[in-house]
């Protein structure tokens, strides 16, 4: 009988030696007669653990990890194929707390199919959501989606609903649906591990949202640091093509809508959507002003839908099962699940996908089980580089949007980054400064130059050159850029480096020798 | 690695020929251009602008915003260093010290055998288990100095390096 084993080929589980794994896999099985078949599935998002080997037993999915090249044939002599006993054995995935307590639903396949098997896709439920959106009128979807409580998952946080809506209203030849999978916030790979892993569930929320709001023709900006997520997404595309999931007849229906997979060029600043706009009509990716805003003037000028990836992964799942069933999920304004993602100096880091609500202490204890020095957390910073540092005494907080607003932080696609206590937080406000001066797109002068003054005068603070003078500029700039900058990226740069200076004072203090 | 081809003006025209018609062509040109010639090359600016309808100047400049794309080849092998938070916290900036100082080459710089080229880059998606790098096409996670030194090892190593 042929043994199934599932070996990952999620960049993490690649980055770690996954492909010589399998290959090991295939060789030594082969070498004892044993009749193995290698699927290479995505990633469980249990990253720690990669690359997560699992076996098909009929006691269920067995899996070990992490796996080694070297640790091969020792697993293979313990009996690997049979589900056999060994060090690496962590038993069934789905029995784990960290999978177990989750509330996967944008998430609900990945890590358990062959990312480019369509069949593997129908068979666990995928286009079940586009199959009940080509029996509804366009604006009954946009109604379910409402419904769900639905918001951007890109850091923004607008209602996705009302964004679909106003696309839906326009009146052009031509709308398009843009989906941003720039990804560039530090500590986040949600996006990457969905495209990696289920693609189709990509494609599928791409075709309902096409067929909602009018849209023929989808784009999707992805960044050039994530080439497995390229070439497997580009398989999907054109599996999909070949299925008649899209082209000029999805599934036999009379929408047409076709999909494109471009690559970025390594400028965080496209993942602004208007940026992103211009960089995907060949111009430099200067940030435009708004209004007119995409939904109305986007791509070409038309109508166009800006979505994130975690936000159009979403949709399939609220058509199948219905917009109040996600909506249920959550806490306050924030509805739904929330893909967290887990990461820095942390023993297990990985996907949680979870409902809003669940607290930081909760995430970093409970599923990462403290940081991976084993020294006490000392600074947490959420949401990407334009996200708050919070100290260890604020972790209660639950992650839900307006509860960060209210502590002057910020969810923004779902990135948690922890850091020891040997974390030097000036230093870490520097870079934000420096972060940004390097990829401000350069239109407006408090984000271009003020970046670059706000690196000097850290220099200066913790040089111990005029402290108080310099402090003060500090929190000039702050203020001017968080006033003056067109955008989130001038505009949000003061959100790490004053709750830097707020929570870490002492920091900034260390090293002045005069005053 | 890749081997690149040397400039050859049918060839890009070939490329840029074969990509002209799709919409905001520009940066499916680029990539290809430098995919093929490991740079985009000064003559194939004017083919660009010539196909899209932009001036040579507005070219040059998408060239010089985007930092994925050079003017040069860069050397046969790149190595990309992962200098983001979450690598910040798993111990990036001591590693990069070190290898930099191993390399003997500052950020963009190649070393003096013409062998590697060492650039930073901001996440990689590897958050989770940093430090994080690519090298070449190759990522790696939970990087160190010496497991670094063996993949290059291996990759100059024309028994290893395909
Ligand atoms: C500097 C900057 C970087 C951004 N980067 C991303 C990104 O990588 N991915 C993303 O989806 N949104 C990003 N955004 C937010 C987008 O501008 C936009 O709000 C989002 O794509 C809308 O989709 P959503 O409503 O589904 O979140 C960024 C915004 C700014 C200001
Ligand atoms: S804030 Fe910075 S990145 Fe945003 S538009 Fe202004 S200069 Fe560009
Ligand atoms: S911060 Fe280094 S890989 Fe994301």
């Amino acid at each position: 009988m042929t043994v199934s084993v599932f070996v990952p080929r999620d960049m993490m589980a690649v980055a770690l030696g996954a492909d010589r794994v399998a290959a090991a896999i295939e060789a030594g099985a082969r070498r004892r007669g044993a009749d193995g078949r290698i699927v290479r599935n995505g990633s469980r998002g249990l990253q720690w653990l990669e690359p997560l080997v699992e076996v098909v037993t009929p006691k269920g999915r067995i899996a070990y990890g992490p796996v080694s090249p070297a640790d091969v044939e020792g697993l293979l002599d313990a009996g690997l194929l049979e589900g056999g006993a060994h060090a690496l054995c962590v038993g069934r995935p789905e029995d784990m707390p960290y999978l177990a307590r989750q509330h996967r639903l944008t998430f609900e396949r990945c890590g358990l199919t062959d990312p480019i098997s369509i069949e593997d896709y129908r068979a666990h439920g995928g286009l079940a959501g586009l199959q009940r959106a080509l029996g509804m009128a366009p604006a009954a979807i946009v109604e379910e989606v409402k419904k769900s409580g639905l918001r951007g998952r890109g850091g923004a946080g607008f209602p996705a609903g009302i964004k679909w809506n106003t696309v839906q209203q326009a009146h052009s030849d031509r709308k398009y649906v843009v989906c941003n999978a720039d990804e560039g916030d530090s500590g986040t790979f949600a996006d990457r591990l969905l495209m990696e892993g289920d693609p189709f569930c990509l494609i599928e929320g791409m075709v309902i949202a096409g067929i909602a709001t009018g849209a023929t023709k989808g784009l999707v900006y992805l960044r050039s640091e994530y080439p497995v997520a390229a070439a497997i997404f580009g398989q999907a595309i054109a599996i999909a093509r070949r299925e008649g999931l899209i082209g000029i007849s999805v599934l036999g229906s009379p929408h047409a809508f076709d999909l494109e997979l471009r690559i970025g060029a390594g400028a965080y600043i496209c993942g602004e959507e208007t940026s992103m706009l211009e960089s995907l009509e060949g111009k430099r990716a200067i940030v435009r002003a708004k209004p007119p805003i995409p939904a109305l003037h986007g791509f070409m000028g038309r109508p166009t839908l800006v979505n994130n990836v975690m936000t159009l992964a979403a949709v399939p799942w609220i058509l199948a099962h219905g917009g109040q069933t996600y909506a249920d999920y959550g806490m306050g304004r924030s509805r739904g699940t929330l893909p967290i993602q887990l990461a820095g100096n942390i023993k297990r880091g990985g996907l949680i996908e979870y409902a809003f609500g669940i607290s930081l202490r909760e995430v970093i204890e409970d599923f990462g089980g403290g940081t991976a020095s084993g020294r006490p957390v000392r600074a947490v910073q959420v949401g990407g580089p334009l996200g708050a540092y919070l100290p260890a005494h604020m972790l209660d907080v639950p992650l839900d949007y307006e509860a960060l607003a209210g502590i002057q932080a910020m969810l923004g696609h779902g990135g948690i980054v922890v850091f020891d206590d040997s974390v030097d937080m000036a230093r870490q406000a520097r870079f934000a400064f420096e972060f940004c001066a390097a990829e401000s797109c350069g239109k407006c002068t408090p984000c271009r130059i003020g970046a670059t003054r706000g690196v000097e005068a850290i220099d200066k603070i913790v040089a111990g050159m005029e402290r108080q003078r310099n402090l003060a500029v500090v929190q000039d700039l702050c203020e001017l850029m968080t006033d003056g900058s067109l955008c989130a990226m001038g505009g949000l740069t003061p959100l790490p480096v004053q709750s830097a200076l707020r929570h870490f004072a002492d920091d900034f203090a260390h090293l002045a020798v005069a005053s | 690695m890749a081997d690149y081809e040397d400039w050859d003006a049918a060839r890009g025209q070939d490329i840029v020929n074969g990509l002209a018609g799709l919409e905001g062509a520009t940066l499916p040109i680029l990539h290809a251009l430098q995919a093929a010639f490991g740079c985009v090359p000064r003559d194939a600016v004017p083919m660009v602008a010539d196909a899209l309808n932009m001036s040579r100047a507005e070219v040059h400049g998408c060239i010089t915003f985007y930092h994925d794309f050079r003017a040069e080849p860069a050397a046969r092998h790149v190595l990309k260093l992962c200098r983001a938070e979450a690598c910040q916290a798993a111990g990036a900036d001591a590693l990069h010290r070190q290898v930099l100082d191993e390399l003997g080459v500052p950020w963009h710089g190649t070393t003096a055998d013409g062998g590697i080229t060492v650039e930073p880059v901001f996440c990689l998606g590897l958050c989770a288990c940093g430090p994080s790098a690519m090298l070449d096409e190759a990522p790696m996670a939970r990087v160190t100095a010496a497991g670094l030194r063996a993949a290059l090892r291996a990759r100059d190593d024309p028994r290893v390096a395909a």
